[in-house]
């Protein structure tokens, strides 16, 4: 809803609010008018009127149903004859007031108003960092869930009100403001903070592919500096997008095609991208590699298409199972017919294929079609598309070979832009190092690391993220190289549990594919790590300790505090302190 | 011709008048200026400020300020009369007298103010 109307909303209210306040001002004041103009009796019997002081006090307490009794003096007959039509009028006047401000108070529109001031408010106020998260589908929730385990903020806005009101259910550690409204008009986007100083970037997740186009116009309109990560399932939608300078275009299914042709191509690289971006600790079960030959498709729609445009590129022979196939396509073999029935998936000749993609929107016909294909075919490769997270279990229980869920895809890739930009530059070097290099890199990786995804993480070497070695960089004597650095600050005769896939220089674009333990740093850098969460942690404690960092690259250990630092700079400089390293054992 | 208009111009000009009749007179005798002129003004007053509630244009908050002002002035002029009367004696001093009509001149003016409000937004209409 328009801010503007919203505005309105409220005062609309407000005028609602005018009848019932004339009516009461208007029954007090007849009601204190008359109780000074009847005559009563004072304590001596002498005939005397109410003063507008002691009428307006009697009349605030009956007409509140107090009722203290008759103040000053009691009253007579006359008075009270006056008091009983107060007493039914002021009854009256109360009860219309209180109900109209009831009906106000429930009335949708009003609510409305308020719930988008006070989320207005709450953003405004926001002195922390956030993401700006359009759609609160199932990606949206994957994504915020990540971002809140990292300790990131995000504000959400999503259109249908029954998933925000989900939001409250999921336990964030952090609170996340939400908005139900439409993400695609830029009032919107500007209550939910696209131009507050602590924005980091604006996220489109919706499902709707012009949703997503009209968020990432706002956002390059409004807030050009800001990056936009916009989901489009589309190819005209990620042109478009690409056509104004969206920085970060998502399609999951073209996405996946690219990893299909990749593992067609060359598996070993797939396996490393796969277990470099897989979710930490999981187990990555290195599955069969994909097939060359025949394969099967059902259900050409936006998944399919950038399928068989993936297949093809890879000179894959594909058949095409759909209800209504092009008319003046002769180029690719297509089946009319229904994937989920035997005929079809015959006539198409499944017993001889390798593979089998099945991707149709609906969940129960793409069980359905690998089902019997698989019995038709046991050896058949199975890749498969889940479009809800609610049936997950059912897909669990089908052993496919790849698995495709496009909400995964999105809100893993999101993640990876966000909170590791040198990742996408390093799996790009990957792809075009070849089949054997990569190979020979996942060798050594996984023998070290094991085949559980790994921790990958980038630090930069700033103010921000290593203040310690940023100063210690610009007093040192000599060049720091990474190997000295890597080292436990415990104990530094152990090497950190880790390694540095990429190092990106401050200078202008030079990098560095797989630095040596040799390689000089200096601020400025960028460097993408790989590791375990325990070697991540001991880093952090590196580099943002000057104590920590001077045990590391020294070897010695620096008391800290001022009063330690003064008697160990009279001592000589080299004092040990056996309670500093203690009190960093239990910080870390 | 539009009855909202009517009633609206009628209660600001109304507030005006009775506010001005209890204004004139000599500022302390207490004989020039009557209790009920004072009531009936704060009432007219009240009414005239909830008739300009939820008007979203810069002259309708500069209208609904003007008659806060007005019933601010007003209500402060009551405590006082309340005061002189019922806490330091019966009878209306002077001094209270003087207090009370100089808190009402205050209200009078806000309330020129908003007729003077009311008459340029009238010749604003070009009809």
């Amino acid at each position: 809803m328009n801010p503007d109307v919203q505005e309105s909303t409220f005062f609309l209210a407000l005028r609602r609010m005018r009848a019932p306040l004339i009516t009461l001002i208007l029954i007090y004041a007849i009601s204190v008018l008359g109780l000074t103009l009847i005559p009563g009796i004072d304590a001596e019997g002498q005939p005397t009127r109410m003063s507008f002081f002691h009428a307006f006090y009697f009349i605030s307490y009956t007409a509140t149903t107090i009722g203290f009794g008759e103040i000053p003096n009691a009253f007579s007959e006359s008075q009270r004859l006056w008091i009983i039509l107060c007493i039914y009028l002021s009854v009256i006047g109360w009860a219309y007031s209180i109900g109209a401000l009831l009906a106000l108070l429930q009335d949708q529109n009003f609510q409305n108003a308020v719930r988008v001031q006070r989320f207005n408010r709450v953003v405004r106020h926001l002195r922390e960092p956030f993401y700006l998260v359009c759609g609160y589908g199932e990606t949206g929730q994957l994504l915020c869930r990540a971002l809140d385990q990292r300790g990131i903020r995000a504000v959400v806005v999503e259109i249908e009100e029954a998933r925000v009101s989900q939001l409250d259910l999921h336990g964030y550690s952090a609170d996340i403001p939400a908005l139900v409204a439409d993400a695609r008009q830029p009032e919107i986007l500007k209550l939910a903070g696209l131009t507050h100083r602590c924005c980091l970037g604006v996220i489109a997740l919706t499902n709707d592919d012009d949703a997503n186009l009209a968020i990432a116009i706002c956002a390059r309109l409004l807030a050009p500096a800001l990056p936009a990560l916009c989901r489009a399932e589309t190819a005209e939608t990620a042109t478009n997008m690409a056509s104004f300078g969206t920085r970060h275009i998502i399609n999951p299914f073209d996405k996946f095609g690219r990893y299909l042709a990749l593992a067609l191509n060359a598996p070993a690289a797939y396996h490393l991208l796969e277990w470099l971006t897989g979710v930490p600790g999981t187990l990555v079960v290195p599955h069969r590699d994909p097939p060359r030959g025949h394969w099967l498709l059902c259900g050409y729609g936006r998944f399919g298409k950038a399928m068989v445009s993936a297949l093809e590129q890879e000179g894959v022979l594909v058949t095409i199972i759909d209800h209504d196939p092009p008319p003046d396509d002769a180029q690719r073999h297509w089946v009319r017919g229904d994937g989920t029935g035997v005929p079809a998936l015959l006539e198409a000749g499944v017993r001889n294929a390798v593979g089998i993609a099945a991707c149709t929107c609906d969940d129960m016909s793409n069980l359905s079609i690998v089902v019997t294909a698989r019995e038709l075919n046991p050896e058949l490769f199975v890749v498969l598309r889940q479009n809800l997270q609610a049936n997950q279990a059912l897909f669990d229980a089908f052993e496919s070979d790849f698995t495709v869920v496009p909400s995964q895809i999105v809100a893993r890739e999101c993640l990876a832009i966000l909170t590791t930009p040198l990742l996408a530059p390093f799996l790009w070097q990957i792809k075009q190092r070849g089949e054997s290099w990569a190979s020979t890199l996942l060798d050594q990786l996984t023998e070290r690391f094991g085949w559980q995804a790994p921790t990958v993480w980038g630090v930069c070497v700033d103010t921000n993220q290593s203040p310690a070695l940023l100063n210690w960089l610009t007093q040192a004597p000599r060049e720091t190289a990474l190997g000295d650095l890597l080292r436990d600050p415990h104990d530094r005769a152990e090497e950190l549990a880790c390694r540095v896939l990429y190092l990106a220089r401050d200078d202008g674009g030079s990098t560095v594919m797989l630095p040596h333990r040799r390689t000089v740093v200096r601020s400025g850098d960028q460097l993408l790590f790989v590791g375990q969460g325990a070697a991540r942690r001991a880093l952090e404690l590196t580099l943002n300790n000057e104590n920590a960092l001077d045990y590391v690259l020294r070897g010695r250990e620096v008391p800290g505090g001022w009063v330690w630092e003064r008697l160990a700079r009279s001592h000589g400089g080299a004092a040990r302190s056996a309670d500093k390293t203690k009190a960093d054992r239990t910080i870390a | 011709m539009n009855l909202e208009k009517v009633i609206f111009g009628f209660f600001i000009v109304l507030a005006a008048t009775l506010n001005f009749g209890f204004f004139v007179g000599d500022i302390d005798n207490p004989v020039h200026h009557d209790v009920y002129e004072l009531f009936a003004a704060i009432v007219v007053n009240l009414i005239a400020t909830v008739l300009k509630f939820g008007d979203r244009t810069h002259i309708g908050a500069i209208h609904l300020s003007t008659s806060l002002v007005a019933d601010l002035q007003l209500i402060a002029a009551a405590l006082v009369w309340s005061y002189g009367t019922q806490v330091v004696g019966a009878e209306l001093t002077p001094e209270t007298t003087a207090k009370v009509v100089s808190l009402s001149g205050g209200a009078l003016f806000a309330n020129i103010v908003s007729m003077v409000i009311l008459i340029a937004e009238t010749i604003m209409q070009k009809r």
